[in-house]
């Protein structure tokens, strides 16, 4: 006996959705909403009645949300490696904690944006790269917030 | 319309009474440098270095950065002529990225439709909101346009400028004034500008930068002693008409802020050829609905090659009719890329239907639809490639040559073009090109973890 359950809800709180009226490519896998038996035919395969959408599990606010392309492994300690997919949203304000896209030195550097007591800094996830500091009157671009990575294995 | 003996107190009643009793009012939002903006989001780069986005086969400059503009380069300075200065100043020029720009620019239209239920685009890079019935919500539209401004800089990286008037005449105007002005922080709203300070703005504008007035009117404007935009507002419009015709009387009453021109009664702009029309009766498939942007593709390609033009986008929109109120409404637009520049019909209604498809929604019932060509150029004859350009070649020109001799000779639509097929991987052949950031797997801009 094979159960498909649907997935868990998202245990972050979600910002404000937005209408999505431009459709990002699809990628569908669809949900079946009834038992699989194992043994014999289920009569109600028509039953298959929504699909999933990998871009409504990633995306909040598709207006908003833009891919990038990781290169390097300074934060493999946050499962984020070299080659994979970023999924990066502007309309999230940055917070102490967010793994951010930040411009640095006219490039876009992927690190967690630490903010405390009055200090800011960026901090890769692997101790091989040292935090960035930021003085007082330094200026930190963000340019998104990141909020998934997606990888694709060899098969 | 009263006689030519209008004092201006009397004209400032009418801007008085038209705002407050029918109540028409409009913002016009615009992306500052729209082209050049959307590079520099994803190409720190070049942030505060001169930028120039040079049309199809890059030939001229076809937007500019700020820098650029103070460098005295003017719209559609052939690029060979400005590479000197280039190399001097340090130029970057960049080819056009159709595809980047068309993303971008849905994106934006995206989060307009979230401030106004009636949204008109009206370029690649302009659109029209109906404001009407919406003052409830905010404390005033300049905090409105404020709140779009923020929102989509903070959503997409692009700064525009919004205009709010009680005509589009008037908004158009509002955004001119936003985008020269610093002080006004990008947001104008004339409605609500106490008349003086109006007055003063008006006289200290030439009347070739109203809505509708180009350069030969302007001259002949300038003629009869009209030149500033205050000089034509207080024309009567009935001398307007005698002399210029029914067009700059309405410009003339539009300034006044007597709205003419509603929501998508779209005069279209020289750079935009629009065909649309509402349905006889409602529509509610998809099939029908692509007949109709079928043919308004053909047409609006017609009217293209007639004027000698190609064009780089095609925008595609329908829409549901929003007096029936007792119906679920929709309405939904986008802007799609073409491969190269073309005045194929061929490419052009696939482009559509192609973009219906992604707009479409099943359960409605639509009452109109319609194509705009969008980023139009001259027809330049084909320059030599190593891909092939799609309905850009001698064969593509002389099929339609062939096409509108028929049509012209034995009627309309003796022939015609009707491709429901899908578009092809489309392949773009500009040397200075960008990648496609938004659009391509393989385009993604980097990030760096190292």
């Amino acid at each position: 006996m094979a159960n498909v359950l649907p997935l868990p809800a998202h245990d972050a709180p979600l910002p404000l959705l937005q209408k999505a009226s431009i459709s990002a490519p699809l990628c569908r896998l669809p949900l079946l909403l009834h038992r699989i038996s194992a043994g014999f035919p289920s009569p109600a395969d028509e039953y298959a009645e929504s699909a999933l959408d990998l871009n409504t599990y990633l995306i909040r606010n598709k207006v908003s949300t833009f891919f990038f392309r990781v290169i390097g492994d300074s934060m493999t300690g946050a499962n984020i490696h070299d080659g994979d997919l970023l999924v990066v949203d502007r309309s999230i304000e940055p917070k102490h904690g967010h793994i951010v896209l930040a411009v640095i030195n006219n490039d876009y550097t992927v690190k967690r944006l630490y903010r405390h007591d009055g200090v800011i800094e960026l901090h890769a996830e692997n101790p091989a790269y040292p935090p960035i500091h930021f003085q007082e009157h330094d200026e930190l671009q963000v340019w998104g917030v990141v909020i998934g990575a997606v990888s694709r294995f060899a098969v | 319309m009263g006689g030519g003996d209008r004092s201006g107190i009397a004209l400032r009643g009418v801007i008085m009474e038209s705002t407050s009793a029918q109540g028409q009012l409009f913002a016009l939002v615009d992306v500052n440098n729209f082209y050049v903006s959307c590079e520099r989001v994803f190409n720190p780069v070049l942030e505060n270095r001169p930028v120039v986005v040079l049309s199809n086969n890059d030939g001229c400059a076809i937007a500019r950065s700020n820098e650029v503009k103070t460098l005295g380069v003017k719209m559609g300075t052939p690029w060979f002529q400005m590479e000197a200065l280039a190399k001097q100043h340090n130029i970057v020029a960049l080819s056009s990225n159709y595809a980047l720009y068309a993303d971008m620019s849905n994106r934006v239209v995206s989060i307009l439709r979230d401030y106004s239920p009636d949204v008109e685009v009206y370029s690649i890079d302009e659109s029209f909101l109906g404001l009407d019935g919406l003052e409830s919500l905010w404390p005033s539209f300049d905090v409105m346009g404020q709140s779009v401004r923020q929102r989509v800089r903070q959503w997409t990286g692009l700064p525009v400028c919004v205009g709010i008037g009680p005509s589009k005449t008037l908004a158009k105007l509002a955004n001119h004034v936003a985008k020269k002005n610093s002080s006004f922080n990008g947001v104008c709203d004339l409605a609500s500008m106490p008349l003086p300070e109006m007055d003063a703005l008006m006289a200290g504008i030439e009347v070739g930068e109203v809505w509708g007035v180009g350069h030969r009117i302007q001259a002949h404007l300038h003629a009869v002693g009209i030149r500033t935009v205050r000089d034509l507002r207080d024309t009567p419009p009935p001398w307007l008409r005698s002399r210029f015709g029914v067009v700059m009387e309405r410009t003339g009453s539009e300034l006044r802020g007597i709205s003419c021109l509603a929501l998508e009664e779209v005069a279209p702009p020289k750079k935009e050829i629009v065909s649309s029309r509402s349905f006889g009766h409602l529509v509610h498939d998809l099939q029908s609905v692509g007949e109709a942007v079928a043919g308004h593709a053909s047409s609006a390609a017609e009217k293209l090659r007639t004027q000698g033009g190609v064009c780089n986008a095609v925008l595609v929109f329908i829409q549901t009719n929003r007096f029936r109120e007792q119906d679920p409404q929709y309405g939904g637009s986008i802007v799609i890329p073409l491969p190269n520049a073309s005045a194929d019909t061929r490419l052009l209604v696939r482009a559509a239907l192609f973009g219906l498809k992604q707009v479409y929604r099943g359960g409605y019932a639509y009452k109109k639809a319609g194509v705009m060509l969008m980023a139009i150029g001259e027809a330049r004859v084909a320059q030599g490639s190593l891909l092939t350009a799609h309905g850009a070649d001698e064969r593509s020109k002389r099929l339609m040559q062939v096409m509108d001799a028929l049509n012209t000779r034995y009627g309309r639509n003796t022939v015609s073009v009707f491709s429901s097929s899908a578009p092809k991987p489309w392949a773009m052949r500009r040397e200075k090109m960008s990648p496609c950031y938004t659009t391509r797997w393989s385009d993604l801009p980097v990030a760096r973890a190292c």
